[in-house]
Parts: C-alpha cells; sequence; structure tokens
C-alpha cells in the first residue's frame, strides 16, 4: 500500500470509492445510488470551476475569517523544555471550529444544486452549529440531527444551533450519540432525497462525503503550509503534527497538504479518544487494530463485536465519540504515513489545566487530546523540534463539562 | 431457475392474486418466540423473509429498527439466526425463507460461510440492502452458485438504464421501493402511481417476478393487488411490539393480522 505523491489523498481511490483497495466505497440503499451520483457529477465539476473557487475563497476569507492564526506557546515550550510548541489556532474560525468550512461548502453545493433544504448530523455540536449557520448566510432551511445525549451534554451549541433558525431533531435510538445521529441522518436523506441535501459531518460517510469533507477542511494546511514559509522561511526540517481524531475531518485538513513529505521529515500523529481511565469502551478504533467492518456507508477499522453488531464508545468528547474513523486515515494508518494513539479523558482534562495555565488559550476537550499526547513527548524532544498542534475547537462549548470534572475556576 | 420462490409465485398466481411476503426480525422478542411468530404467519404467507438484525441499519424505519434492537438486546447472535430458519424449514420444507439484513454482518461472518451455512439452513433468497449493483456481483455469483436467490432492491430513484442492467443480473425475484423512504414509512405516493411505476419495471423482463415493498398496510395492500407479489414488514413488527407492550400474544396477534392481509388479496 503506498501513497502517491502528486494526487491529493482524497482522489487516490479506485473506481469503486475505494483507498487502498479496501477502505472507503459506498455501501448505501439502492434508493441514495442516484443521489450520490448526481452529488459526484456535481462536486467533480464544481471543483474545476474557477468561479466556484472564487467563491469559496470569498466565502473562507470574508465569513469564515482565513487564514487562523499560527503562534508559538512560548511559556509551554520553556516549561515542558523540549520541542518547541507551536498551534494553529484553528478554533478563530467563524463559529469557533474548524467545522464551518465543510458546512460552508455543502451551503454553496447546495444551492448550486437548487436544493431548499440541507441536514446535517452532530455529535459535539459543532457540525451542527456551523451548518445552520451557514444555512441561514446561503437562505437554506435547516435540520440538524442529534443524539438526545449529546443534547444534554453540549448546551451551548445547541442554543447556538436554534438560534440560527435550525431545527434539532433529538435522537433516541442505539447508544443516543453521534453514531447514532450520523444513521438517522443518512435515513432522513433516504427518504427525502429529492428535494434535500445532506451533509455529513466528517470525513466519514459515502465516498463522496468523505471527499468533499477533506477538499474543505484542506483550507487548514494550504494556510499552516504558507505561514510555515513565512515564519521559517521554508518548511522545517524536523516536524510534528498532532491532531485529535474523532471521524478525522480536522486532522486530514491539517495534513492533507505534509503528506507527501518524508515522514522522518514531517511526521503526523493522530491522537484518538481513550475514553475514561480503565474503561474498556474506547472510541480509538485505530489505536485499538479493531476489525474492518462497514459503518454509514464505508469501509473502515471499526469498534464491534464479533458478530458485527457496532459498539457503543465512551468519551468525554462528544466529537470523539464515535465508533468508526474516515476511511482516509484507516489508509494513511495502513501505509504507515501517520502513527495513531490515544489520550484518556483524564489526560485530556490534564492537558487542558496545563495549556490554559501557561497560554491564553482555551483549546476544547478534542484537540486536549492532541495536546496531551504533544506535551508527553516533546519533553522527550530538542528544541529545533517544530511541534504544531491543530487547536481545531473552542472550550466554550465544554464549559459545564470542564466546571464539574476541573471546578468553578477553571471556568 | 426452478425453486420454491418460484413455485409460491406461481401458486399464487394460478389463484390469481399476488404472493403475500412478511417481513419479521430473527430473535424478535426472543429465538424462542420469533421461531413461533414464523410458523404461524407462515400458514398465510407464501414466503417469509426474516431479518437479521444490525444495530446500525440506515435503510429502516422505526418499527423495524425498534424489534431489530428488542433482537440484539435478547442475544440474537448470527449462528442464533440460522438455526431459527433450520428449526422452521425442519416443519415446513415447502416455505421459501430469505435472509435479510446488511451487509457489515455478512463481512463479518465471511460470505462463502454465510452462503454455506444459509445452504445447509434451507434459505432460499438473500437480500443486502447495503450492497447495491454492481458492488454485489461477486457475492450474488456466489448465491447463484449455491442455487440460492440473490435479490436485488429497485428503487423509484432508479433510472431505467441502471434496472434494466440490475434486472439483467437479477435472478428469478426482484423486490421493487414503492416509495423515497426507509421501511415502514407512511405510503405518501398513490397506489395508482406506484402501480404506473412499478408495471415500468415490469415490462423490463415480464418473466421475472417483481414485489412491491415499503409502506404497505392493510389500508393500503389492496391497491397494490395487480403485483406479482408484496411485502408487508413494519405493520407486523408494530403489531408485535404493540401487543409486548401491551402484554398480549405477539404469535397470535401477528398471525392474525397476516391472515387478515391475506383476505385483501383475493
Amino acid at each position: 500500500m503506498k501513497i502517491k505523491k502528486k494526487l491529493s489523498l482524497i482522489d487516490q481511490h479506485d473506481k469503486n470509492g475505494f483507498w487502498g483497495g479496501k477502505f472507503g466505497g459506498s455501501f448505501v440503499p439502492e434508493t441514495l445510488k442516484k443521489p450520490i451520483e448526481d452529488l459526484t457529477l456535481v462536486f467533480e465539476k464544481l471543483r474545476k470551476n474557477k468561479n466556484f473557487i472564487k467563491k469559496r475563497d470569498h466565502y473562507f476569507k470574508n465569513y469564515i475569517g482565513s487564514p487562523t492564526s499560527f503562534v508559538k506557546l512560548d511559556n509551554l515550550t520553556d516549561h515542558l523544555n523540549g520541542a518547541q510548541i507551536w498551534t494553529k489556532i484553528v478554533s478563530e474560525a467563524n463559529g469557533g471550529a474548524h467545522k464551518i468550512y465543510n458546512a460552508t461548502v455543502h451551503a454553496l453545493i447546495c444551492k448550486s444544486m437548487g436544493k431548499k433544504y440541507i441536514i446535517g448530523d452532530t455529535g459535539a455540536g459543532y457540525a451542527g452549529k456551523m451548518l445552520s449557520m451557514a444555512a441561514k448566510k446561503f437562505g437554506l432551511k435547516c435540520k440538524i440531527f442529534m443524539g438526545a445525549k449529546d443534547i444534554k451534554r453540549q448546551k451551548p451549541n445547541c442554543d447556538a444551533m436554534r438560534k440560527n433558525g435550525a431545527e434539532i431533531i433529538p435522537v433516541y435510538t442505539g447508544s443516543q450519540t453521534l453514531i447514532d445521529a450520523v444513521s438517522e441522518c443518512m435515513r432522513y436523506w433516504v427518504s427525502n432525497c429529492d428535494t434535500t441535501h445532506m451533509c455529513v459531518g466528517s470525513t466519514v460517510g459515502p465516498n463522496i462525503f468523505v471527499k468533499i469533507c477533506g477538499w474543505s477542511t484542506s483550507q487548514i494546511s494550504r494556510e499552516l503550509k504558507q505561514q510555515l514559509c513565512e515564519q521559517f522561511g521554508e518548511i522545517p526540517k524536523k516536524m510534528k503534527l498532532y491532531n485529535c481524531v474523532g471521524g478525522g475531518s480536522s486532522s486530514f485538513g491539517f495534513w492533507n497538504e505534509f503528506i507527501k513529505y518524508d515522514k522522518k521529515q514531517i511526521e503526523l500523529i493522530g491522537v484518538e479518544a481513550g475514553g475514561p481511565y480503565r474503561s474498556n469502551k474506547h472510541a480509538a478504533p485505530l489505536t485499538n487494530n479493531c476489525k474492518i467492518g462497514i459503518l454509514h456507508g464505508a469501509m473502515q477499522y471499526v469498534v464491534q463485536n464479533k458478530d458485527g453488531q457496532i459498539e457503543e464508545t465512551e468519551s468525554i468528547s462528544a466529537g470523539l465519540d464515535y465508533s468508526g474513523v474516515s476511511p482516509l486515515h484507516c489508509y494513511l494508518k495502513d501505509s504507515k504515513r501517520a502513527r495513531y494513539v490515544s489520550a484518556s479523558d483524564e489526560e485530556a482534562l490534564n492537558a487542558y489545566k496545563l495549556v490554559t495555565k501557561f497560554e491564553n488559550i482555551n483549546p476544547s476537550l478534542e484537540p486536549c487530546h492532541a495536546f496531551a499526547i504533544a506535551c508527553k513527548e516533546a519533553k522527550k524532544l530538542s528544541r529545533d523540534t517544530i511541534i504544531i498542534v491543530n487547536s481545531c475547537g473552542d472550550a466554550i462549548k465544554d464549559r459545564d463539562i470542564i466546571k464539574d470534572r476541573l471546578g468553578k475556576r477553571y471556568v | 431457475m426452478s425453486n420454491l420462490i418460484n413455485l409460491s409465485f406461481k401458486n399464487a398466481k394460478s389463484e390469481n392474486r399476488p404472493a403475500l411476503l412478511t417481513f419479521t426480525v430473527a430473535g424478535d422478542n426472543t429465538k424462542k418466540k420469533s421461531l413461533e411468530i414464523l410458523k404461524s404467519i407462515s400458514n398465510s404467507a407464501d414466503i417469509c423473509e426474516l431479518g437479521f438484525p444490525h444495530n446500525t441499519p440506515i435503510g429502516d424505519g422505526g418499527q423495524i429498527q425498534t424489534s431489530s434492537y428488542r433482537a440484539i438486546k435478547n442475544g440474537i447472535t448470527m449462528s442464533g439466526v440460522f438455526e431459527i430458519i433450520k428449526k422452521f424449514k425442519n416443519s415446513n420444507l415447502s416455505k421459501p425463507v430469505i435472509l435479510m439484513g446488511y451487509y457489515n454482518m455478512i463481512y463479518q461472518y465471511g460470505e462463502n460461510k454465510f452462503i454455506q451455512r444459509s445452504k445447509n439452513s434451507g434459505v432460499d433468497g438473500v437480500i443486502v440492502v447495503d450492497l447495491p449493483w454492481p458492488e454485489n456481483k461477486p457475492f450474488a455469483k456466489k448465491c447463484k452458485k449455491k442455487k440460492i436467490s440473490f435479490i436485488q432492491l429497485i428503487s423509484p430513484t432508479t433510472s431505467l438504464k441502471r434496472a434494466k442492467k440490475i434486472i439483467k443480473d437479477s435472478h428469478d425475484m426482484v423486490y421493487y421501493i414503492s416509495m423515497l423512504s426507509t421501511t415502514g414509512g407512511k405510503l405518501k405516493v398513490s397506489t395508482k402511481k406506484i402501480m404506473k411505476n412499478y408495471r415500468k419495471i415490469k415490462k423490463i423482463d415480464p418473466k421475472k417476478n417483481y414485489v412491491i415493498g415499503f409502506g404497505i398496510t392493510e389500508k393500503t395492500i389492496s391497491g397494490l393487488k395487480n403485483a406479482d407479489g408484496l411485502v408487508v414488514g413494519s405493520a407486523i413488527c408494530k403489531k408485535i411490539t404493540e401487543s409486548i407492550n401491551r402484554g398480549q400474544n405477539p404469535v397470535i396477534n401477528a398471525s392474525n393480522m397476516v391472515k387478515k392481509l391475506k383476505t385483501k388479496l383475493i
């Protein structure tokens, strides 16, 4: 399994939509074959259309607020006394997380297809919040599917969605988290695909949704590449990019431009959710070498039992609490281009304490998983190594959890 | 192919009515109960579809989801599903059984092992909801080799061109989805319109048998009488759920319902 250097990873699939011959594909009911085919044609046309790219860049700049800043965390670096620690504060993007890139692109696609309704799934509530923002901006009617358990633990984002005029559809089936929200959203699309466009909130789902999302979040690494050249005059010789991985949209976007580099120069480290200390229900299919299976229309590593029932996961981060993972990451794992590890809930909370003690940033619990591993490994590295963590979400949404777990003085 | 499924259609046709197909979930609400339900509804049904439940079913509506989750919660496994079929076939050898479910369950069981075990248990046909044409070709071939019908679905969104290809690669039965919906949705198009679309599909290769499913209830079934066969699933699952919730006997209630459905077809 070898990654091609000249072609973007999202395009390195075979004619059946599989990366590396086995990850991805489109395992969907017959009813969705046609809408998926239509969407594929539209997307392939739009991404080659100069006017569409101009429009995308216009909204990325003027609406999302690109580029997000790239800064050195001096105090944290000094404290750990190892590698240099930098961060790209993607949470500065309009709405407070990277999900806005995918949401904006989907809203633009929806408009260009002449559809008036847009639906989406959400876990942490960011994908939903951003889709509701984009829908409002572009005059689309929006429904967001969200697990009942997540609605309870991510209230601030739910309030934002409702304020933007979106309808939140609570999902009570299964574990009542992201996995059930995605299933229910797909089911709704099966019934309404003639009038409604579906946005999948991460680089998961049938092939085309993986591609659209990866194409959208890649803006992060495009910006970073330029910022690195401005800062260092070149791409640094020793660099490590840490990113949390749930579905895998922020990490893929953060890495895309750098995948073609040798891993000795640029190492890619994905940090999955290890769940509560001593829990066995990890949302970490890559770290734990789970079996390959089919979830939400794609072949991937997935947490499941022997029979093939998808198993529940457990994480403090709703945004990482997903049994599967993007086929792109499965491919990056098998081709050994990226390394995957996990951090526990407690490690993420400790990282939050550490980072906010030394620095004036406020990363949500999802990127805190990445900070946890980055800080641990930084200590053992020399100062000429550049560590960059994608701070892809803002902790405002985690207020209640942080207050509950760490006490009032942290909020 | 002369087999039990074809024979059932022939029998129904000789009685001037469509074949009645039922769908229930294996293990709902227990392994034993679902076998009893299967046995008793098979007195009126021509073909019995049995679902092997999956916990992320992207094509199923609320009723079948409820049945599936209940069956999984009560411990049904793939092995258990095959045991139910084997026992059923021991009591009723001539009644065709179609297994229906999602591909991950088959993938984890192993395609070859799944087909072999199906054969040994007496399965006559297989429907895989999320394995559409052309990706399903290798699996369909394997089924055919063991004389198991691989049944494909056609939906209102399927183009005529695509439908032709699907039908060409189909064995002897094709499943037409009545409307844009998951299973068990409210019938949002008139039965007249469904029959019009159905005839277009049937015309492609009139020798094959076409059944209509999704959203068919006691109220709507008569309007679709001119099809080769009709599938009722969610309505039966709903009846089973109601019976359990009310402390009534799901076996009696489900079989009474199927009996009634049958009378509407004569």
